[in-house]
């Protein structure tokens, strides 16, 4: 099973295709699901709190808006823990809202320096089009590696536990 | 239900996503201090997608297009909300452009109110606080901002952060008043109180009604138990358009104060969209205070000495408190004369007016120039010059805000 980043971060059908290959694909819906249920002093709507765009600081310079650099504090723990990417170009809000293009640069430009299997697909505008691009993205799918070893689960376990002890 | 009747009053927050900044809970703070609350416009999915085209702007951000359509929704009154907030990320071109002209866009279809505002992570909601309060009293005191005529005796007191100004009124006249620089708040607002109420020969028990702006407008208001503490925007506004008399029709309020500046855009003395400086005293009266300790003269003498100057001569670079000061002196070690050093100072100020706030606001003529800093003569020539139209400084443009608190507080005055 590998770690599939998606883009549009958000998008429900992506995500949906990842999983029925046996994938994981890493989606803002999680990060955004551990943020609201997180008990916690802060409200919603997201529970977002000025600590985060300081989080993001990790990805992008004081310099770049504040609304990028708290959106990097969600996204950019998925890009580190990325093992193959999907990019699909010019979707519909409806495919997956791109919500800040800035944000969107910044992820993209981090995925594609990652060295990880990136399929980039354009979104279909046709019935053969969309075809084409199911196939391709079961095909890229397909190719990447469905079961870990024992050992390799393990290791994976082991790494957040050896990060917390860096902290 | 309207919010008159309600109380809450509805802000359609109209932004790029402001919750991934951490400031949501800022926002909410600040509206709830002032019994407002945020709605989100809603729209059919599917317009982000074409908004664009429709709008004429087409940019590449889901959320700002999303900003678009929650405009739409505002002014055809899908969602029916009494004021609108807009707020993009500070340093965001992109969000700047489409913050302007979605501003425009209401300004242009409808008549409600609106501010905007570029956020940080660090914008709390105190700094939000004084323009949401000036949102709502728009909302609902529109028959309060109406009054033109000051009536009865009453007395209103600013409360600055550099000067505390008081004034008393009778019968439409100012017939004290005070002025003093602001030290401890309280103790600065009873003595500026007490000079007006000499010079008007009258008591505190005969004022009928007493109104407080200013950044200590609380603290003086709870403490003298005024009838009316208001904001300063919505104040100074009222009391500029009274002291110009021009009170109906359009007219642009500039207020340059001790630490920040205000530009308005009134229409029958009730402000439509406004800004407000932040937190660089770069371009307020506490730049001029610093030159005119730096020439050697006094801060009344600085404006004459700017009119005889040339701002041209000297190079300023920056618009930085710290930096500017550093242009100028580096500029008279280098032969200027002083008089070019205080008309730059002045033309610096005006510019930063220009580039930072009067492009929030659209320029409607007749401008008027209130605060302290007007009476600084190199400033209305400044800025007159680089906006080319007249500048209109009215009497006692200094004490605008004692002025408009004590006229509008006259509204509670029983007949």
């Amino acid at each position: 099973m590998a770690k599939v980043f998606i883009y549009p971060i958000n998008s429900l059908i992506l995500a949906d295709l990842v999983e029925r290959f046996g994938h994981k694909p890493l989606t803002m819906m999680s990060q955004i699901r551990e943020k609201v249920t997180n008990i916690s002093l802060d409200s919603p709507p997201i529970n977002i709190t000025s600590e985060d765009p300081k989080l993001g600081l990790k990805y992008a310079a004081i310099e770049v808006p504040a609304g990028v650099r708290g959106r990097m504090a969600l996204i950019g723990p998925l890009i580190e823990e990325t093992e193959a990417a999907i990019i699909v170009e010019n979707p519909p809000t409806n495919f997956g809202c791109v919500g800040c293009n800035r944000t969107n640069e910044l992820m993209k430009y981090l995925i594609r320096s990652k060295n990880v299997p990136i399929l980039e697909v354009k979104y279909p505008e046709s019935d053969e089009e969309a075809r084409d691009f199911v196939n391709k993205i079961a095909e890229f799918l397909s190719s990447l590696p469905k079961e870990k070893s024992e050992e390799e689960e393990k290791a994976e376990e082991e790494k957040p536990e050896e990060k917390e002890d860096k902290k | 239900m309207s919010a008159e009747d309600s109380g809450v009053v509805k802000i359609a927050l109209v932004s790029c996503g402001s919750e991934y900044a951490g400031v949501q809970p800022e926002f909410d703070e600040a509206a709830a201090k002032v019994n407002a609350k945020f709605v989100f416009p809603e729209i059919d999915v599917a317009s982000i997608d074409t908004i664009g085209r429709e709008f004429g702007l087409e940019v590449a951000s889901g959320d700002l297009r999303l900003m678009m359509a929650r405009a739409k929704a505002v002014v055809e009154g899908t969602t029916n909300v009494d004021g609108v907030f807009i707020t993009t990320c500070f340093r965001c071109a992109e969000g700047a452009i489409v913050r302007n002209e979605v501003r425009r866009y209401i300004h242009r279809h409808s008549n409600i109110p609106v501010i905007s505002y570029s956020f940080t992570e660090s914008t709390t909601a105190g700094t939000l606080l004084t323009r949401l309060e000036a949102l709502t009293t728009i909302v609902r005191r529109r028959h309060l901002l109406t009054r033109e005529v000051q009536k009865g005796l009453t007395a209103g007191i600013d409360s600055g952060s550099t000067t505390t100004k008081a004034v008393v009124m009778k019968d439409n006249k100012i017939i004290g008043k005070g002025w003093v620089p602001t030290t401890k708040v309280l103790e600065s607002a009873e003595e500026a109180y007490s000079q007006a109420l000499e010079e008007a020969g009258v008591s505190r028990e005969e004022v009928q009604a007493l109104g407080t702006t200013g950044y200590g407008r609380f603290l003086i208001g709870n403490h003298f138990k005024a009838q009316l503490i208001q904001e300063e925007i919505t104040v100074n506004s009222k009391g500029a358009v009274y002291l110009a008399d021009r009170q109906r029709g359009p007219a642009t309020v500039i207020d340059i104060g001790g630490m920040d500046n205000k530009a308005i855009s009134v229409e029958d003395g009730i402000p439509g969209m406004f800004t407000m400086g932040g937190i660089c005293a770069g371009a307020s009266g506490r730049f001029f205070e610093m030159i005119s300790k730096r020439l050697g003269v006094d801060i009344t003498e600085l404006g004459a000495l700017a009119v005889k100057g040339m701002h041209e001569n000297v190079s300023m670079n920056s618009y930085c408190i710290v930096f500017g000061i550093q242009s100028l002196v580096n500029s008279l070690a280098r032969g200027a004369t002083p008089e070019d050093v205080a008309a730059a100072a002045c033309y610096s100020v005006v510019e930063q007016i220009y580039e930072q706030q009067l492009q929030e606001v659209d320029v409607r003529e007749p401008l008027i120039l209130v605060g302290g800093s007007s009476l600084i003569e190199g400033v209305p020539k400044a800025l007159g010059r680089l906006l080319k139209i007249d500048v209109l400084v009215p009497e006692n443009s200094h004490l605008i805000g004692a002025v408009g608190a004590a006229l509008l507080a006259s509204g509670y005055v029983e007949e």
